[in-house]
């Protein structure tokens, strides 16, 4: 079952071939059984999730089925939940029971779906690793000694592993492309105010975006046509017609147009994933994409760039975790400097405190011009080159990361690995819509191909890597041992 | 030569919405603590902030009567500092595009009317407040007013002392009470003050200035003032120097005294806050606020005082505050006698508003019943002496003039027949004075008068005794 399609699912599900709760149980017990090798969830849900699967079995049986009515799910643990604890994988909120749904909490379920539980992150979705979590970070699937990649650890492992259907996710610089790409699933951050932010606990207000990650191009459609759309809630979201994804994903590619930028091929590349990416090129030319190679002259300072305006936004939306309303409080302080010092030393993990620390640093009186208001500038300058480049093209595309997931024990700096996430950031910056979906296999484990789009056109993205998963079958790689 | 004082105002004033700047919770005054901080209040995750776009018209009213421009892009901006009052760790306000900018107001002064430059006035949200003493040995925390929304209304430094101070305060103050800006209410903290004083000899640089925090009335405002201009002047003329610091003023004792030294003034790392969006404000926008204005209270004055030939003392009372001018208009529409309604609102009603501390807002007493009242004085059916009596019974009651008069039995005798009865009695019982008249002292005629009024209980017409003694008496 759990190898099937959203939409395969959902036949059996209305044709009365399964119902919802044996549907719930099944994916409950295959959590049971796989997860403590994954660490792929902080908090299971089943409870509800029995609820809501037999409710689901009351929709289908009087006609009332919607969208996603019985699809098991998960929700990557940024994303806030009414009375049920939502950490952002940070012992800051260890506690911390929201008294309201994020939107797209609100929106999936009145689609029908049940959500299995609460999945696992970087700490605050600072990372790219998975590893940053107060909880313990989360193993690939492919190969258990390998990270998840991150911040959506949790998400891309539950789904590459068959524990959800798909699980939603959130992208700051890459946090839904990256681990889609380490764990072999199909990812998509949509453009920026497509999904609602409203309750999702902030890294980076500007450049943060809900999105889902699948086992497939189709999936991730039918999910995002559920989850997305305007939101009174959240003055950024986009009053803009929400097309029914999954109803275009036939869409012709014929004449449409693809840009390489030599700089997405520039990294230490394996010859295993360029190999990938020669087989991934040749597909879509056959389904009538046209290639360009282009060059992106602001390509080297989009991560500093990133790196100046995450912090500073970050630490802006961190200053409320300070143990007086809610979270977690540091015991016997002396007074009330004391009460904020130790609680924020105690209750932020190494990751955050560095990015904090950036992010204030960046934006003191003495640095503010010269750092960041100059990447406010640069990004605008990023912002142009991309839709400059979109006005010719359609997609923008190359490898999602330089290679596949890096073992556990791998040593490097969070600036390093930054710096394998330089594809990623620039759609963040430019509030782009970008998809990540399997290329192929690279050492044993799944590569991603990356293909950013233009602003608000999903439905293109979206149909491009379906009709090169018509013609594929990475999609359908399953990590062995959860087979 | 003499001292030169130089001050500047920063002026906030809590606009009278119904909820707050970003949640949509009520900004009711003085409910139990906590009660109105929502999830946004609170800061909790994820919630974002949601403009009460009721603040820009308000704004706008403020550039329209204060002379200033309207910054038709404006931003928001977070201000970063830590305090428990404070949820989000920082407040949303603006510093580099206010969204008023660039105005004057011109005030009178001893030696006539001066120009005071307004350098901007920007939005931005209240903090919550501390309250110690309530949880022994701990310190409690209300969000109740966090959010809330102010304009912040910063003068140039153009004011040169204490009482050209008060004349500009006062006149904000009215032009924000006359627009709905803001209630204006100085013990709730809708209108309080930020005074920054300095003082230096003719021609030369600005002094240093010393920062006075949160005062709340007119009266302390002007005697802070006033206390620290003597104080610098103590100070520099016994060759001290004025340290640049905050200084609270204590009613109490009539002093000011330190709070904190500027050397520990945080850097608030200012940058446009990320969940708002510009806010475009169009000519259109402007156009419609300037077209639903109202006269302003010099211009309604002037109004008053031709079209109801009112003196100019009783207009300027009328025009001090929007509901008193609103509720004499309202008189005036249930066809009360202007001059009649005018000595009524001056006289009666605001002693009696006075004496229990009462708004004119406040009073028990309807524009429509009252003008029933007058009604009946106007067209005799009562003297006006008798009126006080009924506006008394109607203080206290629901009923109307009319029904007060009519269950007192107070309407007036212009019964020339009831009214002779009277008259002829008082002159049959006064022999004494009747000689007293006949030999040439008219003036006991009030003593006459005084006598009918009594035994008619204040009812008989007083002109008709006047006329029907004096004929009898010839």
């Amino acid at each position: 079952m759990h190898k099937q399609t959203i939409s395969e699912l959902r036949a059996q599900l209305e044709k009365g071939e399964v119902s919802a709760l044996e549907v719930q149980e099944y994916f409950q017990a295959r959590i049971e059984k796989y997860d403590g090798a994954l660490n792929s969830f902080i908090t299971t849900t089943f409870d509800e999730a029995k609820t809501a699967a037999k409710e689901a079995d009351e929709a289908i049986k009087s006609g009332k089925n919607e969208l996603l009515t019985g699809i098991p799910i998960a929700h990557k643990d940024l994303v806030s939940t009414k009375g049920t604890l939502t950490t952002a994988a940070s012992k800051m909120l260890s506690n911390y029971v929201p008294p309201f749904d994020a939107t797209i909490v609100e929106n999936l379920r009145s689609k029908g779906a049940v959500s299995l539980g609460k999945v696992n992150m970087d700490e605050f979705a600072m990372g790219s690793t998975g590893a940053t979590s107060f909880y313990g970070g989360t193993n690939n699937p492919w190969n258990e000694g390998h990270v998840a990649g991150g911040s959506s650890s949790g998400s891309a492992a539950a789904v590459a592993a068959g524990l959800v259907m798909a699980a939603t996710g959130s992208d700051t610089g890459g946090s839904i492309r990256q681990p889609a790409s380490f764990c072999g699933v199909t990812g998509i951050k949509p453009t920026y105010g497509r999904v609602s932010r409203y309750g999702l606990i902030a890294f980076a207000s500007s450049l943060d975006q809900g999105g889902v990650l699948a086992k497939t191009a189709e999936d991730c459609a039918i999910v995002l046509e559920g989850m997305a759309g305007f939101d009174e809630k959240d003055p950024t979201s986009a009053d803009r017609m929400l097309p029914a994804f999954s109803k275009e994903l036939g869409q012709s590619l014929k004449g449409s147009k693809m840009a390489l930028p030599r700089d997405f091929f520039a990294g230490d590349i394996d010859a295993e994933t360029a190999k990938a990416i020669d087989e991934t090129l040749a597909i879509y030319r056959k389904l009538g994409v046209e290639m360009v190679e282009v060059d992106l002259k602001y390509h080297e300072l989009v991560t500093p760039v990133y790196y100046v305006i995450a912090p500073a936004e970050a630490a802006s939306n961190l200053s409320r975790f300070d143990g007086i309303r809610f979270g977690y409080r540091a015991e016997n302080a002396q007074n009330l400097e004391d009460l904020y010092y130790r609680t924020r030393t105690e209750g932020f993990g190494e990751e955050v405190k560095s990015r904090i620390l950036m992010g204030t640093y960046a934006t003191t009186d003495v640095l503010y011009k010269d750092f960041f208001i100059k990447s406010q500038q640069i990004r605008r300058l990023i912002t142009n080159e991309y839709n400059e480049i979109l006005k010719d093209v359609d997609f923008i595309a190359g490898p999602t990361v330089a290679g596949p997931a890096f073992g556990k024990n791998h040593q490097a700096s969070s600036i390093q690995n930054s710096l394998f996430d330089a594809n990623l950031i620039g759609a963040n910056l430019a509030g782009l819509p970008a998809l990540s979906h399997q290329m192929g296999i690279s050492n044993g484990m799944p590569v991603g191909f990356h293909l950013i789009g233009r602003a608000f056109d999903e439905a293109k993205l979206l149909a491009a890597a379906h009709q090169y998963q018509q013609n594929s079958d990475w999609h359908k790689k399953f990590p062995a041992n959860f087979d | 030569m003499s001292w030169e004082v130089v001050i500047g105002l920063e002026v906030h004033t809590q606009l009278t919405t119904k909820t707050k700047l970003f949640s949509g919770t009520s900004t009711l005054y003085g409910q139990e603590p906590n009660t109105q901080a929502g999830i946004f209040d609170l800061a909790l995750p994820g919630v974002l902030p949601r403009l009460n776009d009721g603040v820009i018209d308000k704004a706008i009213r403020l550039a329209i009567a204060t002379n200033s421009k309207v910054q038709q892009r404006t931003i928001f901006e977070r201000k970063h500092y830590f305090y428990p009052d404070l949820p989000k760790g920082y407040q949303t306000s603006q510093l580099d595009a206010p969204i008023v900018y660039d105005g004057h107001l011109m005030i009178e002064t001893e030696s006539g009317l001066k120009k005071i430059r307004v350098n901007r006035a920007h939005l931005e949200e209240d903090a919550g407040g501390s309250r110690h003493g309530v949880v022994p040995g701990m310190t409690g925390i209300d969000l109740n007013r966090a959010g809330t929304p102010l304009l912040e209304i910063v003068s140039e430094p153009d004011l040169s002392s204490a009482s050209e101070a008060i004349s500009y305060l006062r006149q904000l103050h009215q032009i924000v009470t006359w627009l709905d800006i803001s209630d204006g209410n100085m013990q709730e903290g809708s209108f309080r003050c930020d005074a920054n004083v300095s003082i230096r000899k003719p021609g030369e640089p600005l002094g240093t200035r010393t920062e006075l925090k949160n005062i709340n009335s007119f009266r302390f405002i002007e005697q802070a003032i006033n206390y620290e201009v003597a104080r610098q002047i103590k100070i520099l003329e016994s060759g001290g120097t004025i340290t640049q610091e905050t200084r609270l003023y204590d009613s109490d004792k009539n002093e000011t005294r330190s709070m904190r030294a500027k050397e520990e003034a945080n850097d608030y790392r200012y940058f446009h806050d990320p969940d708002l969006l510009p806010i475009i404000i169009s000519d259109e926008r402007i156009d419609a606020v300037k077209a639903s204005f109202p006269l302003m209270p010099e211009e309604l004055k002037v109004e008053l005082m031709e079209k109801h030939d009112l003196s100019d003392y009783d207009a300027g009372v009328l025009v001090q505050s929007r509901a008193m001018a609103d509720y004499f208009a309202a008189l005036l529409s249930f066809k009360a006698d202007a001059k009649i309604a005018v000595n009524w609102l001056l006289g009666d009603v605001s002693a009696y508003l006075n004496e229990k501390d009462l708004e004119i807002s406040e009073l028990s007493i309807s524009a429509e019943r009252l003008a029933g009242l007058l009604n009946r004085i106007q067209d005799k059916t009562i003297s006006n002496n008798i009126a006080k009596k009924v506006f008394a019974l109607m203080i206290d009651s629901e009923k109307s003039a009319d029904e007060v008069i009519e269950a007192e039995g107070l309407k007036q005798v212009t019964d020339t027949g009831a009214i002779e009865g009277w008259v002829d009695e008082v002159i049959a019982k006064n022999p004494k004075q009747v000689e007293q008249f006949k030999s040439g002292q008219t003036k006991i005629l009030g003593f006459f008068v005084g006598q009918v009024m009594k035994l008619s209980q204040g009812k008989a017409d007083p002109a008709v005794i006047n006329q029907m003694i004096a004929e009898k008496l010839q």
